[in-house]
């Protein structure tokens, strides 16, 4: 792997860049892997970094039926925090937040993870008191966070409407300061070349059409280019995992649904954090190149046409034109659908399934890019050692049947 | 926007007047007091979530509010059938054609 560094990029641009090595190589399938993994998202392509760099298991393949990282990846609102109410879920979620700290070091990529702090407003009462116990347990479990009265909040976003007259009137705010955003293609680019360098073969456009069994374990999968050999399958397909689930037989507690979100036209910088509302689904962030990004609920209904219902956008706009009157006369660029894995308690399934050899990594729902590193790290984990890894046991599928449930629809709810 | 057809209202009206009520024909557990956990988890929160050919419950929330059967195509997003509660789709054989089209998987 080239490293990338000042002296190189002077180097190359000495040369007039025209020698940049590839991020990664094309290679042609071998035979037979010791994991493969399905899926070449920034979940997946975690998975295949930290199994290689911290199990030490290289022989190991990503297969992608399209371009990496061009799922949900490609499609979200990079928004990312850990200020999840439940021990179980803020735990993960931390994880994940402490390796994104230190994350463009350790790929030598630069994933451009800000951290611009996360707003979660509070509009009545009741929000008050729930903010009031989530920031409460997020600072049992180590977690930063903060109350802000309206004044604070409006100190803060002094473009937001916080007067006592709006429609949604601004009680308070929890403010997670560690929380940001990162640059979403970056992430996958990143943990790609990472895990390319340490002999990942990245295998894109194939698609698996079967997961092939023999006597109650996994052999390997069929693909639309012909059969890989495997001893470990891990799935980590989002929206497509029941699909999955079904080539092997299986039934999962996820549902799939449209999430959307949409882009404005470029502005000068006039939004320097991460503004969420639960009570009128919708979330704003403005990226680095200036545009507005804007997060809509998940539509009712399941669905796999990556696009969405036009009311849960009209609702949305309505909402964030509410909070920010001067953004009414924005333009909107692109818009675009995600298919998200939603399960019934908005927390994801990180589990062995009765298939020996087959692993889920799937259910984050709404708020999977957060979660990519930690995802990852806790998912090589698992399939390495054929355990669940400490963080991931209570997200272990078998959580259906015991009823113990981690209900995250509080802090997951809408907003991510 | 989804145009919906409602057997009770016999109308085609849209999405907004719907709620989705999830899957449909599942059976909740003949004898509740000897269903295992493994029964009650598949009953209450096990799906098939298929891509292609969906059948799943409505209800005309903003109309009769009455609950009914539709199929729908979760990929075209098609409404395919609508149906009351209690009754079986009219065309089986046309659905089935649609199912290996749209690559349902059983």
């Amino acid at each position: 792997m080239e490293k990338y560094s000042l002296f190189k990029l002077f180097n190359h641009a000495r040369t007039y860049n025209e020698n940049w090595q590839r991020a990664w190589r094309s290679p042609v399938p071998k035979s037979d892997y010791d994991v493969v993994i399905v899926g070449g998202g920034g979940h997946g392509l975690a998975t295949a970094y930290y199994l290689a760099k911290v199990h030490g298991i290289t022989n190991v393949a990503v297969v992608e039926k399209g371009y990496l990282g061009g799922g949900n990846t490609a499609r979200n609102t990079t928004i990312i925090r850990s200020n999840y109410l439940w021990d179980e879920a803020a735990q993960l979620y931390e994880l994940s937040l402490k390796l994104w700290e230190g994350l463009s070091q350790e790929l030598n990529f630069n994933v451009m993870f800000s951290q611009r702090g996360v707003l979660n407003l509070g509009h009545t009462l009741q929000d008050m008191r729930d903010i009031q116990r989530r920031v409460n347990a997020n600072r049992l479990n180590g977690i930063d966070g903060v109350v802000l009265s309206t004044a604070e909040v409006q100190a803060r976003v002094p473009l937001m409407n916080c007067s006592p007259n709006a429609r949604y009137p601004i009680l308070g705010a929890s403010w997670q300061p560690r929380g940001g955003t990162a640059r979403h293609d970056a992430v996958a680019w990143g943990y790609a070349r990472g895990a390319d360098a340490l002999g990942v073969d990245l295998i894109q456009q194939t698609e698996v059409t079967g997961i092939r069994r023999h006597n109650g374990a996994v052999v390997g999968v069929e693909t639309a280019n012909g059969f890989i050999g495997a001893r470990k399958v891990a799935c980590v397909t989002a929206g497509n995992s029941g699909v999955m689930a079904a080539m092997a037989g299986l039934r999962l507690p996820i549902e799939s649904r449209p999430l959307q979100a949409l882009v404005s036209e470029p502005l000068k910088p006039c939004l320097d954090t991460v503004v969420m509302s639960n009570a009128v689904h919708g979330y704003i962030s403005q990226s680095d190149k200036g545009d507005l990004v804007v997060g809509a609920g998940v539509d009712s209904y399941n669905g796999y046409g990556q696009r969405g219902s036009f009311n849960v956008i009209e609702h949305t706009l309505q909402a964030i034109c509410e909070l920010f009157p001067s953004f009414s006369r924005v333009r909107m660029n692109r818009h675009w659908g995600g298919i998200v894995d939603t399960c019934p308690d908005a927390c994801p399934i990180i589990s062995k399934t009765p298939v020996e050899g087959l692993f889920f990594n799937c259910g984050w729902g709404t708020g999977g890019f957060k979660a990519t590193p930690g995802s990852g790290y806790v998912f090589a984990d698992t399939v390495a050692n054929d355990r669940p890894h400490p963080l991931a046991e209570a997200f272990n599928i078998d959580r259906f049947y015991s009823g113990a449930l981690i209900d995250e629809h509080g802090a997951a709810g809408v907003a991510h | 926007m989804l145009q919906i057809y409602c057997p009770y209202c016999k109308q085609t009206r849209e999405e907004e007047e719907f709620s989705y009520a999830g899957e449909a024909h599942i059976k909740r557990p003949s004898d509740p007091q000897a269903a295992s956990d493994k029964e009650w988890g598949d009953y209450l929160f096990f799906r098939k979530n298929p891509r292609g050919i969906h059948h799943e419950m409505w209800q005309h929330s903003a109309g009769c509010r009455r609950y009914f059967n539709v199929i729908r195509n979760t990929v075209t997003y098609e409404v395919l059938e609508s149906y009351p509660m209690g009754t079986s789709p009219s065309e089986q054989p046309a659905h089935a054609a649609t199912i290996s089209t749209a690559g349902e998987l059983q």
